[in-house]
């Protein structure tokens, strides 16, 4: 039986690592006046449900092993065990990275989240997981995009405030504000006498001829970025062997360049393991250490920006508490989600558990949802972004007053 | 504009010849196309998936032997992936390579498009090591011989097909009640037993996608108790040739494992099914064939493609009643859509996909790739792999999906490299009127003819706003 101790009356904490940060959780960030447009936000997004119960297995509750059996991270100390948190929870063994963050007090690790969607299809999980509505149908736009239009006004140029690394927007980031797109695949010097005459060709139609214009503009941040950050090719491969890695490479060489966005959208897939996911080994495993490696290569790319940058982590649901009958997990529902950076106000677990015995899962099979995702994005567009609670509360996340933000996430 | 329309909305885009084709009679010109299986236009030795699922097989084994002898202590997953990839990259390039051809040479687009629609809707994605080689089997032989066919047919010959069992994961799943189950239950009883290693059970993975992607939709009427009854029903659903007990089958064919399934009548969607066997699964694909929410499903989808990112309801509620009325007889539920108003819109223009794009302009320049590294190159490029959407969702049919800077980009270097290479003598503004018909705008032969080479001039085609709609 689990006994996490209460921290306050809506949501108990887990507050470990730097331990002195739990003394000052509970300043308002009113106390320290905004200076301006200096916070870097990137989001990851998992797709395809990652299993929470093996990033972040809660070896402590006593129904995990029977549950989750073959593909069950053991107690840390055992061979191939977790990596601890606390006494309850650890991080996957191929999660080095990470786990030295939160012993440097720079990562949140949040477990029994879910966004408000509670049936299991992969692609209306997405969609309210990007929307920030509780439904997946009712608005094109995505919340990072809407949470852009009302941003304080920062450094970076109006419109290219924000940055897809991929070759097209993902919903998170679609709505009225124009973002730029921005894949690891390098476009080799296109002809300027050829763009100079589609630009003329675009000029009546103001759907090409904005794109056309902020391509040429993302390739002049790139080409001044590689300028000043120059990498051979055998380095850059070398130095970030894996793709969430090159994808993470490109969105910091994009961010450190002169005028780039402050917000980053990353994609990663590759989660949706029915078969044979493997434990502290195998398929599951491996892509956790290409996200490990990817998150380190954004901190190492961004160096100077790292205290200034907060990353979320986050995936569409979780998974069958239970293994199924190939050696893998269904769709599910709770799973875990992480915060990271240095402007994290890090080394704390938040997790208000309940449990893995039959009668505390959801619909007898899944970990139920504690904690909605909505109260963590928000926390961090309030105290990090400093985007207005009142349009967060009405514009960016209608329909989320159940959804109260946390607070002290952020490093004063 | 009628011509136009029936060869670049619905078509794969003009050919030399094909506007003219069509402009007797646009609706005849489609209808006549959707009689009838589809085969690739081209004459390609493809291996059929039963043969490259051997060929995977005898891979695995190579690496068992090779894992065995070696003495090292973790013996290279790199070999045996590699081993079980060269097994597959030939065919995956071969069926790339023709699949391409195909959609330049073909004079039935309007088919050819509807497989590729149909393949899309029932995607497989070769990123699975699994599916790799066998992705395009999938499309030449349960979609192309059933697109002008019955819906059920389709649903069925897709469902049993090895890359789509594979895709999903149902080889493997179980029934707890099955024969297999309870043989290695009983051998854990007694005095000194122990838990079994694995424990036998189902995956839920083709049943759930089944209801939510090929039948349904997601807002179908089910409840998790029918995704769970579902996957109980096909269970023995797999591939004939595996490892030790399940080597029975012809490798690599679907094979039904009544060891496997779970015995008994079981309940979906409130209806009580005693099938027994195979028969089970073959009852609900019947039914949920003749489903008004799959109906609505697939007009839906249809009307996306063909028409609108927002599909017309007044066109989705044609085309559904037709699938309704008809039993799901496809021809009738294309000429539905044909019929429909909404489809002869000179304005609802749906901008191109990466692979609408490639396609459209092999056709446009009267050239056929020769060789699978052009394809496969050219697609890598434009961010849409062949045969790998990622997810069984398919790849998204809606323009904000591909409308991305950086994606405009890649197209503009890939034209400019097409340009380059273009060679044909045809002056570029009689492409451009061969290709594009009454839809190319002024502007863009002003720009043509001032264009300082014809491979500037083709890039620019390529590029203009007329072209990269459809």
């Amino acid at each position: 039986m689990l006994r996490p101790s209460p921290m306050n009356s809506s949501r108990r904490r887990f507050l470990l690592g730097a331990g002195a940060l739990a003394a000052t959780a509970t300043i308002p960030n009113a106390l320290f006046a905004y200076t301006g447009g200096s916070s870097r936000l990137v989001v990851v997004i998992l797709r395809g449900a990652l299993d929470g119960l093996a990033a972040v297995p809660p070896y402590g509750d006593p129904d995990y092993p029977s549950l989750h059996r073959e593909l069950a991270i053991a107690a840390p100390g055992a061979p191939d065990g977790a990596l601890a948190l606390n006494g309850t929870f650890g991080l996957h063994p191929a999660l080095s990275y990470l786990h030295e963050r939160f012993a440097a007090g720079e990562l949140v690790v949040f477990d029994a989240v879910a966004s408000p969607y509670r049936d299991r299809s992969h692609f209306d999980g997405q969609n309210v997981l990007e929307n920030g509505l509780t439904k997946p149908i009712g608005t094109a736009d995505g919340w990072l995009n809407r949470a852009l239009a009302a941003l304080p006004r920062g450094e970076g140029r109006p419109g290219e405030r924000a940055v897809a690394i991929s070759q097209n927007v993902p919903l998170i980031l679609r709505g009225e504000t124009r973002v730029i797109s921005k894949s690891p695949q390098a476009t080799p010097d296109v002809d300027e006498d050829l763009l100079a005459r589609l630009a003329d060709l675009y000029s009546k139609d103001d759907w090409f001829s904005a794109r056309l214009s902020e391509a040429v503009q993302t390739e002049k941040m790139v080409d001044g970025a590689a300028e000043s950050n120059a990498m051979s090719k055998e380095a850059a491969q070398a130095a970030y062997p894996n793709r969430v890695g090159a994808v993470a490479r490109m969105a910091s060489e994009l961010m450190r360049s002169d005028g780039g966005p402050e917000i980053a959208v990353i994609e990663a897939s590759g989660w949706d393991t029915h078969a044979n996911q493997g434990g502290a080994k195998g398929i599951l495993a491996t892509r956790l250490a290409g996200l490990d490696q990817g998150l380190k290569s954004l901190a190492d790319g961004l160096g100077p920006l790292w205290p200034h940058t907060a990353v979320l982590v986050v995936t569409e649901f979780g998974r069958t508490a239970a293994v199924n009958g190939t050696r893998g997990t269904d769709h599910g529902t709770g799973s875990c989600a992480f915060l990271l950076g240095g402007a994290v106000r890090g080394g704390q677990v938040i997790a208000d558990w309940p449990g893995l015995r039959r009668t505390a899962l959801l619909d007898n099979r899944d970990l139920k949802p504690t904690l909605d995702l909505r109260s963590v994005f928000k926390a961090v567009l309030d105290e990090h972004m400093h985007v207005d609670a009142n349009t967060l509360a009405k514009r960016v996340f209608p329909d989320s007053s159940g959804a109260r933000p946390l607070q002290g996430l952020i490093r004063a | 504009m009628q011509a136009e329309i029936a060869v670049l909305r619905f078509g794969l885009g003009a050919k030399p010849g094909d506007l003219a084709a069509a402009a007797q009679e646009p609706r005849a010109w489609l209808l006549s196309q959707v009689r009838g299986p589809v085969p690739l236009a081209v004459n390609s030795p493809l291996a059929p998936s039963d043969q490259i699922y051997a060929g995977l097989l005898a891979a695995r084994d190579e690496r068992q032997k090779i894992k065995q002898t070696s003495t090292a202590e973790s013996p290279d997953a790199k070999v045996v992936f590699n081993a079980v990839r060269e097994a597959y990259q030939p065919h995956y390039r071969a069926q790339v390579l023709a699949r391409a051809q195909s959609a330049a040479l073909t004079n039935r687009p309007f088919a050819e498009r509807l497989v590729h629609f149909w393949s899309n809707h029932f995607a497989v994605s070769a990123d699975k090591g699994v599916v790799f080689g066998l992705a395009g089997t999938l499309e030449n032989e349960a979609i192309r011989p059933h697109v002008a066919g019955r819906f059920v047919d389709l649903l069925t010959a897709v469902e049993q097909h090895p890359a789509m069992i594979a895709f999903l994961d149902n080889q493997y799943s179980v029934g707890k009640d099955s024969t297999a189950a309870m043989r290695v239950a009983s051998r854990f009883r007694g005095a000194d037993a122990v838990t079994p290693k694995r424990q036998f059970g189902i995956n839920e993975n083709l049943a759930r996608e089944i209801l939510e992607l090929h039948t349904l939709g997601v807002n179908g009427g089910y409840s998790q108790a029918d995704v769970t009854s579902f996957a109980q029903i096909i269970t023995g659903w797999s591939i004939g040739g595996g490892k030790g007990r399940l080597a029975d089958g012809v490798p690599g064919r679907f094979h039904f494992r009544d060891n496997l399934h779970e015995p008994g009548p079981k309940v979906f969607l409130g209806k009580t099914y005693t099938e027994q066997g195979q028969r089970q699964g073959e009852a609900v694909l019947a039914d949920l064939a003749r489903r008004p929410e799959t109906a609505n499903f697939i007009a839906t989808k249809l009307v996306r493609h063909f028409i609108a990112d927002d599909p017309p309801p007044a066109a989705v509620d044609r085309v559904a009643r037709a699938f309704l009325k008809s039993g799901g007889d496809l021809p009738q539920v294309y000429a539905a859509l044909i019929e429909s108003p909404e489809s002869w819109d000179e304005e609802a223009r749906k901008f191109k996909t990466p692979e609408d794009f490639v396609f459209s302009t092999l056709r446009a320049l009267n050239v056929s790739p020769a060789q699978p590294e052009e394809v496969i190159r050219t697609f890598d490029l434009l961010g849409q792999r062949q045969y790998t959407p990622g997810s069984p969702a398919g790849w998204p049919d809606t323009s904000k999906s591909w409308d991305g800077s950086d994606a405009l980009m890649h197209r503009v270097l890939w034209a400019s490299r097409v340009g380059a290479k273009y060679e044909s003598g045809v002056e570029p503004t009689d492409l451009a009127a061969a290709t594009l018909g009454g839809y190319a705008r002024p502007e863009t032969l002003t720009a043509l003819r001032r264009a300082t080479s014809s491979g500037q001039a083709v890039a620019l085609l390529l590029m203009s706003p007329e072209f990269q709609r459809r």
